[in-house]
């Protein structure tokens, strides 16, 4: 294959003297133009250039991420083989000061959740660092003999020793590693022990609190024995047009004060604890219920009234959105959390846990080995609902009197999930897992799609969402689609569904699939007014490719796409297109807005079938050669082809 | 001699400062027309999330970092207080960096020479890290309008302190 070589910085270009003739006119901003090679098993590491295609056809993070992924694996690899890639990427605006932009960082991966692709993304200022170190990707591959962690000191990247490391917090790890090197600002990204012992919903943490936290990527690290990554950056980032790029920073800057991120600076995503709970869509007890008696008492009101003690932002952000919870007595007393809705969910109404306290005590330890708190607290559900329901005893649960409520439960379960310690140790493998080895029908009560855990939508009563949630191709997830927000404003009946809605659905996707691929901020994505074409003009200014909102769109469609591909080459299919079993079984029984509401086969069959036409899928849902023809992925079609002449 | 009670630098209010680093990015830009909070005059500390504030130079009445110089390569302005860098007799010895309390005097990456804030005096809409800040957690204050500042917002607190109902849990 030809590689074109997109420098950015001159320096690099004296460093590395392949291919100098095409340099001058191929100047490509927003890029490093480098991709790192890290390889573990030998010790070795390598940059090549980037591929200028990738980068145009799939803009950076989740996209460049998935497409750098399935280039460096084999079909049918086993997530925690040393042959499953982890790679991490950067986005075209990060390190410059596009808000929310500047900061974030992808990694991608084999699941060991969902056994197909997966992505997941992290902000602060970890993503700027790693960029102005000179590169757009980092990939590891193999597995160290023993502990390691990675340091990459700009053009210097040393694979060092971390048994020192082993079994501490990502916390922990990166006070010790700012320590040895002697300099506060390196940004380090780091598991738990969580990660240590492949608990499946095992996350990366940077800068302490932030995390690459969904389908448990921080397990792959882990099998690689990879603790780890410490960056420092000190080149100069620069974008295509500086100065019309400074007067639409302005302009956002503007736009972030406004309407469109007022939630996210005012009262938080808890705001939509009492929202959910008053249109019945908060899944509650481990999707018994859809509406939570005790809400008020873990509402995002009442959490900002008691305990959110500042209110941080993440490099070049200026709408901030963090909101650091301090309890400040009782049994918690001194724990400390950001708390968003999504974990405050989990471990709050979908355990039947009403005590704020509890909910920042559990984010803390979620933080401290290394899990994803939205996975965790849906698990920490499902073994309530198990104990309820007698298919775990309190002697199974180690003596735990795991009632839904039980604060004290969640607690605990929390800390055996994240040491794999007791019931724990089946736990930490998720619902899905945890399920199968339990037997006696927990199958029933495992909430999940393609293994990963659900997320805060009731999707029995929100329709457009429970299709958005059925393809995700990362798993249950609202961050692939965001649909939520057509049934919770009122575009459609949330609790029907009609032919034609995918539609709406598949254009969401494609949108935020380039969101997560320029990497800017989910919270951020209302201040785009023009959507797609504001998204065209960042990409532009900044890169200096001209590209206009239909191209970006097909950029978005083609990342999807992807995707697909890449699950579809992994066995992945219609089949795993579903929902959870209590979505499809169990009406909501609740009195009030939802009562009733599920989804049949036939409604699912309906949802898949209108999606995968408006994809150009197969019925199977398997991208047709055509499709892949029209988006520019020829090199892709044998993967389709070969699948769809099996079925 | 500029008078003490003139004196103007760039402060952070703690309790608004949420550490987003904008502040380095647009100076930066400003000054060097990169993206990279390296070369930024202004910086961002975070101990703690609790804890973000940004610092640069206060100017200081007898600054230190001048009196600290070996090679005479500062001097502090006489009309308006800046620290003025000779980049000739600098040669990024760094004792100065050592005298300043706030870190504010800091070696270029490149140049190899100090660098410290000047308060934009090229711009004339003042210093950009004030104009950019989204949080409004910088400003230009002399000190008495610090000492303003401070006791406001002290006995905003108690007013604060005077009107909230103790929550019980």
């Amino acid at each position: 294959m030809k590689r074109r070589v997109l420098y950015r910085y001159l320096n690099i270009l004296k460093e590395d003297p392949t291919e100098s003739n095409e340099m001058e006119e191929n100047t490509l901003y927003g890029y490093a133009g480098r991709i790192l090679y890290v390889d573990l098993t030998t010790g070795k590491t390598y940059t090549e250039p980037l591929n200028e295609d990738y980068a145009k056809k799939y803009i950076g993070g989740i996209g460049l991420g998935m497409r750098l992924w399935l280039d460096n694996s084999k079909p049918g690899v086993d997530p925690f083989s040393p042959e499953n890639p982890l790679v991490l990427t950067t986005g075209p605006t990060s390190g410059t000061i596009w808000p929310t932009g500047g900061n974030g960082h992808v990694f991608v991966a084999k699941s060991p959740q969902t056994f197909g692709i997966s992505e997941s993304k992290s902000h602060g200022s970890f993503g700027a660092e790693l960029k102005r170190a000179g590169y757009d990707a980092v990939i590891f591959k193999g597995k160290a003999e023993k502990p390691v962690y990675v340091w990459i000191d700009d053009d210097s990247v040393q694979i060092l020793d971390a048994s020192h490391l082993w079994g501490k917090s990502p916390q922990e790890t990166e006070d010790i590693i700012k320590e040895e090197l002697g300099d506060f600002y390196v940004r380090v990204a780091a598991i738990g022990p969580a990660g240590e012992k492949l608990v499946r919903i095992a996350c990366i943490i940077n800068e302490k609190s932030r995390a690459a936290g969904r389908t448990g990527l921080g397990a792959v690290m882990g099998s690689k024995n990879l603790k780890a990554i410490a960056v420092r950056g000190t080149r100069d980032v620069g974008v295509a047009k500086p100065d019309e790029f400074l007067e639409f920073v302005k302009e956002f800057h503007e736009r972030m004060k406004g309407p469109a991120t007022k939630k996210y600076r005012t009262l938080g995503t808890p705001e939509n604890v009492l929202v959910h709970n008053a249109l019945h869509c908060m899944p509650t007890r481990n999707y018994n219920n859809a509406h939570f008696e005790g809400a008020e008492k873990v509402s995002g009101e009442l959490l900002n009234e008691r305990y959110v003690a500042k209110i941080i932002g993440c490099s070049s952000c200026a709408m901030r959105c963090e909101h650091v919870c301090v309890v400040r007595e009782g049994p918690y007393k001194g724990a400390m959390a950001r708390v968003e809705y999504e974990p405050l969910w989990a471990m709050g109404p979908y355990c039947g846990v009403d005590r704020l306290d509890a909910i920042i005590k559990g984010s803390e330890i979620c933080n401290y080995y290394g899990i994803d708190s939205i996975s965790a607290g849906v698990i920490v559900g499902f073994a309530m609902d198990c104990y309820e329901n007698g298919i775990l005893t309190q002697k199974e649960m180690d003596g735990i009197e795991a009632k839904f409520g039980n604060h004290e439960a969640l607690v605990k379960l929390l800390e055996k999930i994240g040491k794999r310690e007791g019931i724990g140790d089946i736990l930490a493998e998720g619902v899905k897992i945890a399920a199968e080895k339990i037997g006696k029908g927990a199958e029933k009560l495992a909430q999940h799609i393609k293994g990963v855990e659900v997320t805060g939508y009731d999707i029995r009563c929100l329709k457009t969402a429970a299709l958005g949630f059925a393809v995700s191709f990362r798993g249950a997830d609202h961050n692939r689609h965001g649909a939520y927000a057509l049934d919770i404003k009122g575009k459609y009946n949330r609790l029907t569904y009609e032919k034609g809605r995918a539609k709406a659905v598949k254009d969401l996707e494609d949108i935020y699939t380039i969101i997560d691929s320029l990497i800017i901020c989910k919270f951020s994505r209302g201040t785009y007014y023009k959507e797609i074409e504001d998204l065209a003009k960042v990409y532009s200014l900044v890169t200096g490719i001209e590209t206009t909102p239909d191209e970006m769109r097909r950029k978005g469609e083609r990342i999807n796409n992807l995707a697909r591909v890449i699950n579809v080459r992994e066995g992945l299919g219609r089949k795993d297109d579903t929902l959870p079993y209590k979505v499809m079984n169990y009406p909501v029984p609740d009195e009030g807005p939802s009562k009733g509401a599920y989804v049949k086969q036939e409604e699912l069959n309906l949802m898949l079938d209108d999606y995968y036409e408006v994809r150009g899928w197969t019925r199977d849902g398997v991208p047709t050669p055509e499709k892949l023809k029209e988006l520019g992925m020829e090199d892709m079609i044998p993967i389709v082809e070969a699948k769809i002449k099996k079925a | 001699m500029v008078k003490i009670h003139e004196r103007k630098f760039v402060s952070v209010d703690p309790d608004k400062c949420v550490g987003c680093q904008v502040c380095e990015y647009i100076c930066a830009w400003t000054k060097e027309k990169a993206f990279n909070p390296l070369k930024s005059r202004i910086r961002v500390v975070r101990l703690n999330p609790l804890v973000n504030v940004s610092l640069t130079c206060r100017r200081c009445e007898d600054p230190p970092c001048v009196a600290a110089c070996p090679r005479d390569a500062l001097k502090q302005s006489e009309e308006d207080g800046t620290i003025l860098v000779d980049e000739d007799k600098c040669n990024g010895c760094g004792w100065c960096i050592e005298a300043c309390d706030y870190g504010a005097i800091m070696l270029h990456p490149d140049r190899k020479v100090v660098f410290v804030c000047d308060l934009c005096k090229d711009k004339p809409d003042g210093p950009q890290c004030v104009k950019w800040c989204p949080e409004e957690a910088l400003d230009v204050v002399t000190p008495d309008v610090l000492a303003q500042k401070s006791r406001i917002s002290a006995t905003k607190k108690l007013l604060v302190e005077a009107m909230k109902v103790t929550p019980t849990s």
